[in-house]
């Protein structure tokens, strides 16, 4: 892993990982690894983004990846404001371009976004003349930081994931997680399997570029990644799934499940979790969980992130 | 050190073969071993990335002559520095690691060529996020002139006046399959500032 020869790091913001090369992963990778070190120091505080001032948009709730991004650009030493949509202009009916422009009227370096809506971040890429976009996820369509995560995590325990067996498992429908992670993983040479009720999967599940098995207990049959996506109230609300019962009994993480997976499978899931709905209590405290590692790793890839992307001379 | 796009850095004159490496190497760690008075407390820190490797040849030379297994550890001062927010291409990080708590320990910096001294400006505020030294002592293979801050090394192999268009580039045989240093002369242009 060490002394990966260097790419010539292109990208000034991170809308998706459409165009990233296995070269780039590799190398965000290995500058993740770098900032993981930094974690584990004592003092955790590097100078680097010393005078940037970033801005976290949520227009969306979220705990961990808005305070993932904030204590990344404050290892970092970067000043990071919080703006959260509700109580600020947005209510009173200022348009988003409108919001964003004042934010980088106040001197933002960078911007990170989430939003309910489907491209967002990449039309705010467009009308900022200055700032960095950050898409902390878009509606259903995409989280790149979360897949990044998800790949520095799994690939910490696996070492690589070429030819490894990825299954993903649960509300494929309306998981921008699933989405990305299906890019950043099948990139990286791992093998990814889809499973959940039919209702919860796209109609051109085809168009995926991976295959969908109906049957939790067969798709995870010697898998090495177990990722289980979270259920959420709605979805039972508007009839999507049968029962929670019945939902955990055919596609939760349980013990019996995970039994049929690979030796040493890893349980991911991108938090938070619904214990006894989509993941087993003994399964998210077992020995196979990875899901406080994919937390820890957060930071780190965030840490990278706003790095690469926010140092160096501005465009 | 760096080369510039289009390798426009052509050699000039060697200063140093493999052997004067060696001797340089061994003197410098007889002058750590007499400065500290034995290697009671003595770290070895390398600045990445051909410091990381001549702080492993001192090791090696404790452990020949004086029987002694110093800890060492290798630093990276690149989110130090203090030009990230004016560089074209964004330095990219290397590994820190360091041989547990530094604090009270006698930390010898190593690196392989002491310029502007904003390098080891960097380093030192890399080890004050590490923790409080008793001291910190500098080793430099080579110390080429031009310093922009108050620094200076506390052991040198050799000294190498230059100018501000020549590069003096340090050759290790881990990294670049040979040892030797080389006086290397930018043509048609000014090469100065390119080296942290």
């Amino acid at each position: 892993m060490r002394g990966a020869t260097a790419v010539e790091w292109r990208h000034r913001s991170l809308i998706s990982l459409d165009g990233w090369t296995r070269e780039e992963f590799l190398f965000f990778l290995e500058q993740t690894d770098y900032m993981d070190e930094l974690i584990d120091r004592p003092i955790k505080k590097a100078p680097a983004l010393r005078g940037k001032v970033i801005m976290n948009c949520f227009f969306e709730n979220s705990t961990r990846t808005r305070s993932s991004f904030e204590l990344a650009g404050k290892i970092l030493s970067a000043d990071v404001i919080n703006w959260s949509s509700s109580g600020s202009s947005a209510s009173k009916g200022e348009t988003l371009r409108d919001t964003v422009w004042t934010l980088e009227a106040m001197g933002a370096d960078g911007v990170v976004v989430r939003h309910g809506s489907v491209g967002v971040p990449e039309y705010l890429e467009k009308k900022l003349k200055r700032a960095s976009i950050f898409n902390a996820g878009d509606g259903t369509h995409g989280h790149p930081t979360q897949a990044l995560l998800d790949l520095h995590s799994a690939r910490k325990k696996l070492g690589s994931l070429e030819g490894a067996k990825m299954a993903i498992v649960g509300d494929v429908l309306h998981s921008r997680v699933a989405r990305s992670d299906i890019q950043a993983f099948t990139r990286m040479g791992a093998q990814v399997v889809l499973s959940g009720p039919s209702t919860l999967m796209p109609e051109d599940v085809g168009a995926l570029g991976v295959e969908y098995v109906a049957d939790a207990f067969e798709a995870v049959r010697g898998a090495n990644i177990l990722y289980f996506l979270r259920i959420q109230q709605e979805r039972m609300d508007d009839g999507l799934i049968p029962s929670v019962d019945e939902y955990h009994r055919r596609w939760g993480a349980s013990e019996k499940l995970l039994a049929l997976a690979a030796k040493g499978a890893l349980v991911m899931h991108p938090g938070p979790i619904n214990r006894g709905v989509e993941i087993a209590s003994s399964v998210a405290d077992g020995p196979g969980s990875l899901i406080l590692g994919q937390v820890r790793s957060g930071v780190a890839v965030r840490m990278a992130l706003l790095y690469l992307c926010l140092g160096g001379a501005r465009r | 050190m760096t080369k510039q796009d289009g390798g426009k850095w052509t050699e000039k004159v060697t200063v140093l073969g493999a052997g004067d490496m060696e001797r340089v190497l061994r003197r410098i760690a007889v002058e750590i071993v007499e400065r500290n008075k034995g290697l009671d407390r003595v770290i070895l820190l390398g600045i990445q990335r051909r410091g990381v490797h001549l702080a492993a040849r001192i090791r090696e030379l404790f452990k020949e002559e004086e029987k002694v297994k110093v800890p060492s550890g290798e630093l990276d001062i690149t989110l130090y520095r203090d030009d990230i927010s004016v560089l074209a291409d964004q330095p990219v990080v290397h590994s820190t690691s360091v041989p547990g708590d530094i604090t009270g320990k006698r930390v010898i910096l190593v690196d392989d060529v002491l310029f502007t001294g904003r390098t080891v400006r960097a380093a030192l505020d890399a080890i004050t996020d590490l923790g409080r030294p008793e001291r910190v002592q500098l080793a430099v293979l080579v110390d080429r002139g031009h310093r922009e801050l108050p620094i200076a090394a506390d052991y040198v192999g050799k000294v190498i006046p230059t100018s501000r268009s020549e590069n003096v580039e340090v050759r290790v045989r881990e990294l670049d399959g040979e040892d030797k240093v080389v006086i290397c002369e930018f043509a048609g242009g000014d090469g100065s500032g390119m080296e942290a």
